[in-house]
């Protein structure tokens, strides 16, 4: 096989279209459709008295307005179910108390931002218009925000679950109390994370049509998950599913927020838009979300309050780790508690934890929602015990790179089974990877060993520096499976389609890569389409960085399937060995013989038409198959077991998850007046296997990088005690600029291919943002000379941290006091 | 209850004629005078290449050249830009459909991944490099840092405004908007 595409960095097909503006994301279709907009909850918990939507009703323009109730009397009389909660999508016996909001607020709000009127109109500001003219009488409860208030249970969210606990979950391996007791040292840690959000540039959108010749709803939806969608629309719906298509358009970011499905818009506006077309109204509805929308009313992630005890021995080896924390869920948990887990799992790292424990609450607010945004738990499991590391080498003084060495599995242990089970519902079982390399790679890249060299000569000239390291193991690539369909079509371009997402991985690019190797064909020549269930009915979705792993590897299976026919076919037709063939240049060429010898080639356009024994002829080329030109007439055209057509379907479904890893170096400068914290130098090693597009790659370790700067420096959610959003808007919510991620990010790449999967890829989607909060936590600690134990920290709370320090109720770094005594002079 | 086109406005509000240039061509509209600049270009010219992403001035995907200046179009109103010139990114390429040279810097340096903030930066780029033809690394990145991207974390974008300046010499000269 002329592995000619697959590592390449291949210029993105994709780009030309999106660059002349001709890209069609959701809020670009349907520029005839009505549109919806919601009235919201203002309250954070509240009970809704009554809904007076008469003032709408005479507002020039506006078609339609709908509240729970409506949606309960069209249950009742047409058999749907749109009125009811919405679906708990992943059950864990561990949650115990789930919750599920309802596509409008039946008798309760739980969040700023709920929804609890639709209005449907000429356009939005009409829908808008109206929205202001509706009453609805709340009366407020007491509201629950924060961790704290939830875990203290003063009030409850949920009247049904006093103690706010929806799950609490319990995982051990190895005997902890023991290894603890029997370990010399221990200590503990209480750290704390803080809200932040996927934030893509583009919000959510549904634009749906019900088509009355045909009885066939079509949703366009900016989602990572078409095909789940119009699972959850036909059941809501009481439709057939072949009566129901999904498409993901041009979609303009997920990063996690748009896995969850169904929101309530994907329910509410097929329905709404069925019921207008029946009433001969219109057609076509459309919701476009608006910013503050997206911040009221999609979801949040990160919040994490967390107490971590380890042992250790003077050499810095983990004897055992005991993790609690507390998950702040949000007012509902339609995505069950994968990102606890996915915590309580990957906190481990490339780490042999010793006897291990970890318990987790996972505690309504009333807030939004909380559901996996990029990393999904990874950054807070990251977090947790690489400040653990830190802690255990300053207790010991031992060099803080030495330490991890020490605790690191060896390349030979693998594969590493931590006997626990992973957010996939599979053993958690590390399959490959070289962790001692990947360390001394970040060490050499940062230049780590000569670092207090350049501590040296920045406090010569009164400049504070820090440096700090961070490692971290990603499960990636988790079933159940994707699959993949590919055609050779008779003009000798080649289709491809996948069920799973896109939101800007260029999977369009790198899956044609795939292909072209296998079908010896130009890049150019291969379209790929995904999440659209017209083309792939059968798919998962785009999350935990899989979509390489899953439809990267079933892709490769369905171009081997059609490769094998091709040379088949050409074998046959040109009376040779399949065994003497190979295609190249988009033909099944004899080995050896110059291109084009008669008789010796077989371009893939005519493979495509000798696939296809026809009886009527449609083109020239068509011809050739046409009954009395082709065929041993004693055998059937289509022999026993074949199908007509150069075209295969394929699927990948791996025993398990696949696990990337990575370390991260950064330097950074605290001022030492205004405490502004300056990135001096992001380093970045990286191992997830085989590379299809390095480009591509690399472009997604930009990414997250970028989010964990944010993560750690810049953004928050900021809820006052009242539950009211008060940074909802980019003025306020701080997104990194350019000027506020690093200057450059080095990179160095390690390749430990997976073996569970016939291209050795792991995922790279998230790595980026996993060690975020872990390396910037490290390396201002390093710079201050005290411990950093709540991400993220803006230049007043160090400040702050300062003062507190200078009072003594902050301690320092034991090796902040020894360079003090050693230089004679007090740190910072 | 007739409706020509997504955007008609409630018989209550009284339409203004606006017209603008748009990429060299002369348009105009009817629109009620709340309609915004964004919403007047993407639903009533159709242009949907200029995107929406904040609605409060700050990311910057719905920067148009008014008069070949960069400008947040869902800051004004369409009746502000009554007489003016309107460059959206549908009227960088050259009119043989070449790329602009920002839009080619963009493919050759993956400046792009979802591509929805994409038409902000590469209008605001185009005028940036107009006036100023030989940026460095820091005049990139103040070039670009008026505006938001979530996915490429900005290295390739700061690249692609070097590598336009480049191909923008390589080539006969070129105004942008």
């Amino acid at each position: 096989m002329s592995g000619r595409w697959v590592g390449e960095p291949v210029r993105r097909v994709e780009d030309p279209r999106l660059l002349r503006g001709q890209g069609r994301y959701l809020d670009d279709l349907g520029q005839d459709a009505l549109a919806a907009a919601f009235v919201r909850s203002p309250h954070a918990h509240a009970r809704v008295l009554d809904v007076d939507v008469s003032g709408a009703l005479d507002v020039e323009g506006v078609v339609a307005v709908y509240t729970y109730d409506d949606l309960a009397e069209s249950d009742a009389a047409e058999g749907t179910h749109v009125a009811e909660r919405l679906p708990l999508l992943i059950p864990h016996p561990g949650l115990h108390a789930p919750r599920t909001p309802y596509p409008l607020a039946r008798e309760e709000v739980n969040h700023v931002g709920e929804a609890v009127v639709m209005v449907v109109a000429t356009d939005r500001y009409v829908a808008e218009d109206a929205c202001d003219r509706i009453r609805v009488d709340y009366e407020a409860l007491p509201p629950v925000v924060g961790l704290d208030a939830a875990r203290a249970a003063d009030h409850a969210v949920h009247t049904d679950v006093p103690d706010n606990v929806a799950a609490h979950l319990v995982q051990q391996v190895g005997d902890l109390p023991t290894a603890m007791a029997e370990a010399p040292r221990t200590l503990t840690l209480d750290l704390q994370v803080e809200r932040s959000a996927s934030m893509p540039l583009e919000g959510k959108g549904v634009y749906a049509t019900w088509d009355t010749d045909e009885d066939v709803a079509r949703v366009w939806t900016s989602t990572q998950a078409a095909t789940s969608v119009r699972a959850a629309v036909a059941a809501r719906l009481g439709l057939a599913l072949n009566k129901v298509e999904c498409v993901a358009p041009d979609v303009g970011g997920g990063f996690g927020v748009k896995i969850v499905h169904p929101w309530p818009e994907e329910v509410l506006v097929p329905w709404a838009a069925r019921r207008l077309a029946r009433a001969g109204i219109a057609h076509e509805l459309k919701w476009a979300e608006d910013r503050r929308e997206h911040f009221v009313s999609s979801s949040h992630e990160r919040a994490q309050q967390q107490e971590v005890t380890v042992g250790f021995d003077d050499d810095g080896h983990l004897l055992a780790f005991d993790f609690t924390f507390w998950h702040d869920n949000g007012a509902y948990t339609p995505y069950g508690i994968i990102v606890p887990i996915v915590t309580s799992t990957q906190v481990l790292g490339p780490y042999k934890p010793g006897a291990y424990r970890c318990e987790f609450f996972s505690m309504y607010t009333n807030t939004v929602t909380v559901t996996p945004y990029r990393g999904a738990g990874r950054p807070q499991g990251a977090f947790a015990m690489e400040r653990a590391m830190d802690a255990i080498a300053d207790a010991t003084g031992l060099d803080r790179a030495l330490v991890r060495e020490r605790n690191l599995i060896q390349p030979d242990e693998m594969p590493f089974d931590h006997q626990l089970v992973f957010q996939d519902g599979r053993p958690l079982v590390y399959d490959s990877g070289d962790y001692p390399t990947m360390l001394q790679k970040i060490k050499d890249l940062v230049d780590w060993d000569h670092f207090e060299r350049v501590r040296g000569a920045a406090q010569a000239e009164g400049r504070r520096v820090g440096i700090g390291l961070a490692c971290y193991v990603e499960g990636t690539g988790p079933g159940p499976y994707e699959g993949a369909h590919v055609v050779v079509e008779t003009s000798g371009k080649v289709k491809v389609a996948t069920g799973l997402t896109t939101q800007g991985q260029g999977h369009r690019t790198a899956f044609a890569q795939i292909v072209a190797d296998q079908l010896g064909v130009a890049v150019e020549d291969v379209e790929v389409t995904t999440g659209d269930t017209r083309r792939f009915r059968y798919a998962v979705g785009t999350f935990a960085s899989r979509a390489a792993v899953m439809s990267g590897s079933a892709t490769h299976v369905a171009a081997g399937k059609v490769r094998a026919k091709a040379l088949k076919i050409a074998a046959e037709a040109l009376e040779v060995s399949v065994d003497d063939l190979e295609l190249v240049d988009g033909a099944a060429h004899v080995r050896g013989t110059a291109p084009g010898t008669r008789g010796a080639s077989m371009p893939l356009s005519t493979i495509a038409v000798l696939s296809n024994p026809l009886r009527y002829a449609f083109d020239d080329a068509s011809k050739a198959a046409t009954q009395f030109a082709v065929g041993d007439t004693s055998k059937a055209p289509v022999p026993e077991g074949e199908e007509p057509g150069l075209e295969a379907t394929g699927y990948y479904s791996p025993e398990r998850s696949t696990f990337a890893s990575g370390a991260h170096a950064v330097v950074v400068e605290t001022d030492p007046d205004t405490a502004e914290v300056r990135i001096l130098r992001y380093c970045v090693v990286h191992d997830c296997g085989t590379l299809v597009n390095p480009m591509i790659v690399e472009g997604q370790v930009h990414g997250g990088v970028a989010q964990g700067v944010g993560g750690a420096l810049y953004e928050r959610m900021a809820y006052d005690e009242h539950g009211q959003l008060l940074n909802a808007s980019f003025m306020d919510f701080l997104l990194p600029y350019a000027t506020e991620v690093p200057r450059r990010v080095e990179i160095d790449h390690l390749e430990t291919p997976s073996p569970l999967n016939p291209l050795g890829i792991k995922g790279a989607g998230e790595a980026g943002v996993i060690p975020g909060m872990a390396v910037f936590a490290a390396a201002i600690e390093d710079a201050e000379g005290f411990r950093i134990d709540r991400m993220p920290i803006s230049p007043s709370e160090l400040f702050a941290l300062r003062d507190a320090h200078a009072r003594g109720e902050v301690p320092s770094l034991r090796r902040a006091l020894a360079q003090a005594t050693h230089h004679e002079e007090p740190p910072g | 209850m007739r409706r020509g086109h997504a955007m008609t406005s409630g018989a209550a509000e009284p339409l203004l004629t606006v017209r603008m240039r748009v990429n060299g061509v002369p348009r105009s509209v009817e629109v009620p005078g709340r309609r915004l600049l964004s919403d007047a270009l993407r639903h009533d010219l159709r242009l949907t290449g200029t995107h929406v992403g904040c609605e409060h001035g700050v990311c910057g995907a719905c920067t148009v050249l008014l008069d070949g200046e960069p400008v947040r179009s869902c800051l004004m109103l369409a009746a502000s830009a009554d007489g003016h010139d309107v460059t959206t990114v549908e009227g960088l390429a050259a009119p043989d459909g070449t790329l602009h040279p920002v839009q080619q810097a963009f493919v050759d340096c993956h400046g792009l991944q979802c591509g929805f903030c994409t038409p902000g930066f590469v209008t605001t780029i185009a005028a940036y490099l107009r006036d100023n033809p030989d940026p460095d690394e820091d005049d990139a990145l103040e070039a670009v840092s008026g505006n938001l991207c979530r996915c490429t974390g900005y290295q390739n974008i700061k690249a692609a405004v070097l590598r336009a300046a480049e191909l923008a010499r390589e080539r006969p000269a070129e105004g942008a908007g």
